[in-house]
């Protein structure tokens, strides 16, 4: 498990972490969302002693990261996937991986088909590789040394939908099997399908951490109802009597009420209702909100 | 709560995993340094100089009928790799940062020092393998001469040996200094083709116009200070020569460029 | 149907869109040798080791009581400008390609000549500015020379050396451009360059010392000692300009044209 204390880093007067702390527990997989430039990467630089903390640290497993002897063999890290030398085929990049780990040479095969790089494929060197083989070439590397904490940088980025999916899988059996993983993303969708665990960053600070449910039930969005009636005008007068705000949205109206008051004020006047549901803006809408402020489109 | 109070079971059991030894190290940055094609080619290029440096003296003395010694051979060979070794101890320092692979090596080694350790006894070992190769064929070459000529000269004194395989490895020695401490091919590269051909001019025009000068140049001029090593053996004044400009050119740009490295934001 | 033939609306209208100018290209690429921090630092620290180097000069000759004219505050820029500025020239066009920055700089404009004369001209261009940055600093030690040594100050520098000396740096900066384009990699350029200017040379002495018939070719393919005449004040007579063009040819021009059909053929990466 990695757990992050107080953990602060500045350049100059910009400070691109600040004060953050949260766990990762075994058996799950955690989300780390933040829009472009929220410190995301920082974090995870320090996590692996890239970086040096200005304050704070970072234990996995209860150890410094400087402190694990041989660490490939209990962390797998994937930082930046084309932060490997361009004339190198992607075969002897594991291979140098595996070497530096003290692996079998076999170990570097069977990673290969795991991510399903070809023979072909492997033999080729890494600057013709596209954007999605060498992350999948990445996430090989980090699992070379069948760590027990996976620590990904937007690992999705350029994977194709299939590649993602079985992306999500792998991840998925990896917790299950009492693995660690962080995952970093600004693609909410993605975390959403396949964390366990969220941890919202904005300008350095953590903004929302829990698991989707609980931080749903905190969103904006509850108590909102969308619906749409054979008579919308009639609807809006009889909710609006009963005290409730009412607005126009696209076919039908926006009510600031549980659905099933709505519901009941509809049987009251005997008014046919086509749709009604709760305004769950799920996850991109509480992200928005949360990281509004960091955001570099201005928020309507 | 369970997630403040972690259970053993979620510590990480490190006690069976035994740090990476650091003859490991040295295999991974030896693999390195030829398994690119540029790296690769570095050292093919260092090999076929020595084999066309030495054909070519065989050639020329041989057609010319002049005399030559065991110890010619290799010296004309050990002054083409005095300009690649050097570069070949920077490549193996730059190549790390120009291809940003640092981050991947330092995550799997957070202990720098032994990172940079590991690459200078590479550059060693490919030093010595150099000269190995340049012996060898300095062997053959003067067979052939002999076989030609009728008579070979074997002279090649142990001073002269010694001093060879020294210079030849400060002069790799050099170039990695100068790449820790620049941590940039280009940059390192063109400081190191000042340091070996422009400062000796500069030096000497400085010594021969100024007295106080003349006396300070041996003491900086690291060059002639490893040149003397061919006059073995070394005098007192000699051996301190040695020792104060090889911690000017060696120690001082390594400590700082190690120093560097072990701070640096690895990007 | 509409989707086959489509109508003159679909048809992208280029009509109106000039292609990119020439000097436009220029003062992008000129933006481009100034705009990161090592392009910066190779401007500023080859300034001021021109400036260095000539200040030292003046030290060590005011010093010494040395005798010292206008045109030895110029030769002392072998040591500096003469060594930057094919430096200069080799990372004008490997920079391109190490930071793959060309895969930009091709799709912006795809007539590759273009881009490379562009860069050929800003090279040329930074000759020229090395070359007058030079002149006033010596300008300057050679006046300072007079006024803190008492002699006689000496301005000996002709209209022809100066052009002599321009075509000298100029030539510099095209040798180091010409290894660029053929190698595409800036530290086997500056290797290659380095070995060219320092080693060659004595390489070509010795054969020429040994060898009877490679006495007489030497100067025809030895383009660093057919540059001797721009700068000992000897002057170039015919003989040494035939060895000029012809030795340029082989050091200039052939790896430039093989490079730059490289760099037209080239896959960009």
């Amino acid at each position: 498990m990695i757990t992050v204390e107080g953990l602060t880093r500045k350049y100059g007067t910009f400070t691109a972490v600040d004060d953050v702390s949260f766990v990762c527990q075994p058996g799950r997989v955690t989300g780390f969302l933040g829009p472009n430039g929220a410190g995301k990467t920082t974090t995870m630089r320090i996590m692996v002693g890239l970086t040096a903390p200005t304050a704070g640290r970072v234990t996995i497993g209860g150890h410094l990261y400087q402190d694990i002897p041989n660490p490939g063999r209990h962390v797998g890290v994937l930082l930046d996937a084309s932060a490997q030398h361009a004339g190198r085929t992607g075969r002897e990049i594991l291979e140098l991986g595996a070497r530096t780990m003290g692996l079998d040479g076999s170990r570097v095969d069977e990673m290969l088909e795991l991510v399903s790089l070809t023979p072909g494929e492997a033999k080729r060197r890494l600057r013709n590789y596209s954007l999605g083989m060498k992350q999948r070439l990445g996430i090989a590397h980090a699992l070379l040394g069948d760590p027990s904490v996976l620590i990904l940088d937007e690992p999705a980025n350029g994977l194709d939908p299939a590649g993602i999916r079985w992306m999500r899988g792998l991840l998925k059996g990896y917790a299950e099997r009492g693995g660690t993983v962080l995952l970093s993303s600004h693609l909410l969708n993605e975390v959403e399908l396949i964390a366990d665990e969220m941890i919202l960053i904005g300008h350095g600070k953590i903004v929302a951490q829990g698991d989707k449910k609980s931080l749903l039930a905190g969103a904006k969005g509850s108590g909102t109802t969308f619906v749409t009636a054979l008579d919308n005008q009639v609807l809006a007068e009889a909710l609006q009597a009963k005290g409730f705000v009412v607005a126009g949205a696209g076919d039908g109206l926006r009510v600031e009420t549980e659905p099933v008051e709505v519901g009941r004020t509809a049987a009251e006047k005997a008014i046919v209702l086509t749709d009604l549901r709760a305004a769950d803006g799920g996850l991109e809408d509480l992200f928005l909100e949360l990281t509004s402020d960091t955001q570099r489109e201005g928020m309507a | 709560m369970s997630a403040t109070t972690p259970a053993l079971g979620h510590a990480l059991d490190i006690s069976t995993t035994r740090p990476t030894p650091f003859s490991r190290l040295v295999r991974v940055e030896l693999r390195k340094s030829y398994d690119t094609r540029a790296s690769f080619w570095l050292l093919m290029v260092i090999g076929l100089i020595v084999l066309a440096t030495e054909v070519i003296v065989l050639i020329v003395t041989t057609v010319n009928d002049e005399s030559i010694q065991f110890g010619d051979f290799i010296g004309a060979a050990a002054f083409m790799t005095s300009f690649l070794l050097p570069v070949l101890g920077i490549m193996l320092v730059t190549s790390e940062w120009g291809q940003r692979t640092a981050m991947v090596t330092f995550a799997l080694e957070p202990r720098r020092p032994r990172v940079i350790a590991a690459k200078a006894v590479v550059g060693v070992l490919l030093t010595l393998a150099t000269v190995v190769v340049a012996i060898v064929l300095g062997l053959v070459c003067n067979l052939v001469y002999g076989a030609i000529q009728g008579d070979a000269d074997w002279t090649f004194g142990w001073a002269g040996f010694f001093a060879f395989i020294v210079n030849q490895t400060f002069a790799m020695l050099g170039g990695f200094a100068l790449a820790a401490l620049l941590l940039n091919t280009a940059g390192a590269i063109v400081v190191f083709f000042i340091y070996k051909w422009v400062l000796p001019i500069l030096i000497g025009i400085g010594a021969a116009l100024m007295a106080w000068f003349d006396k300070l140049a041996p003491w900086i001029d690291f060059l002639s200070a490893q040149n003397e090593l061919y006059d073995w053996p070394l005098t007192g004044d000699q051996w301190a020569h040695l020792v104060v400009s090889g911690f000017i050119w060696l120690v001082i740009p390594i400590v700082i460029g190690v120093w560097r490295i072990l701070r640096a934001e690895v990007k | 149907m509409s989707t086959t033939a489509p109508g003159l609306g679909h048809a992208l209208d280029i009509s109106s869109t000039s292609p990119t100018p020439f000097s436009r290209l220029v003062r992008v690429e000129l933006r481009k040798t100034w705009d990161t921090r090592a392009g910066l630092w190779l401007l500023i620290s080859t300034a001021v080791v021109t400036a260095l180097v000539m200040v030292i000069q003046l030290a060590v000759v005011v010093a010494n009581d040395l005798q010292v004219s206008y045109n030895d505050f110029l030769t002392s820029t072998n040591f500096s400008i003469g060594l930057l500025l094919p430096v200069i020239g080799i990372l004008l066009l490997t920079s391109e390609w190490s930071q793959r920055t060309a895969m930009v700089t091709f799709s912006l404009e795809p007539r590759r000549p273009h881009v490379i004369a562009a860069k050929f001209v800003v090279g040329i261009g930074l000759a020229v500015v090395a070359v007058i940055i030079a002149l006033v600093l010596a300008t300057i030690c050679n006046a300072l020379y007079g006024a803190l040594s008492g002699d006689t100050v000496v301005w000996d520098q002709s209209a022809e050396q100066t052009a002599y000396f321009v075509l000298l740096q100029v030539i510099g900066m095209l040798t180091g451009f010409a290894f660029a384009a053929l190698l595409l990699n800036s530290p086997a350029a500056i290797v290659l360059y380095m070995v060219y200017s320092f080693v060659l040379p004595g390489l070509f002495g010795l054969g020429a010392a040994l060898i009877g018939w490679f006495e007489k070719i030497q100067p025809w393919i030895d383009f660093n000692d057919a540059q001797t005449g721009l700068f000992d004040g000897n002057g170039m007579s015919g003989d040494d300009w035939a060895h000029f063009a012809v030795s340029g040819f082989i050091w200039l021009v052939v790896p430039l044209g093989i490079g730059i059909a490289r760099v037209l053929r080239a896959e960009v990466k």
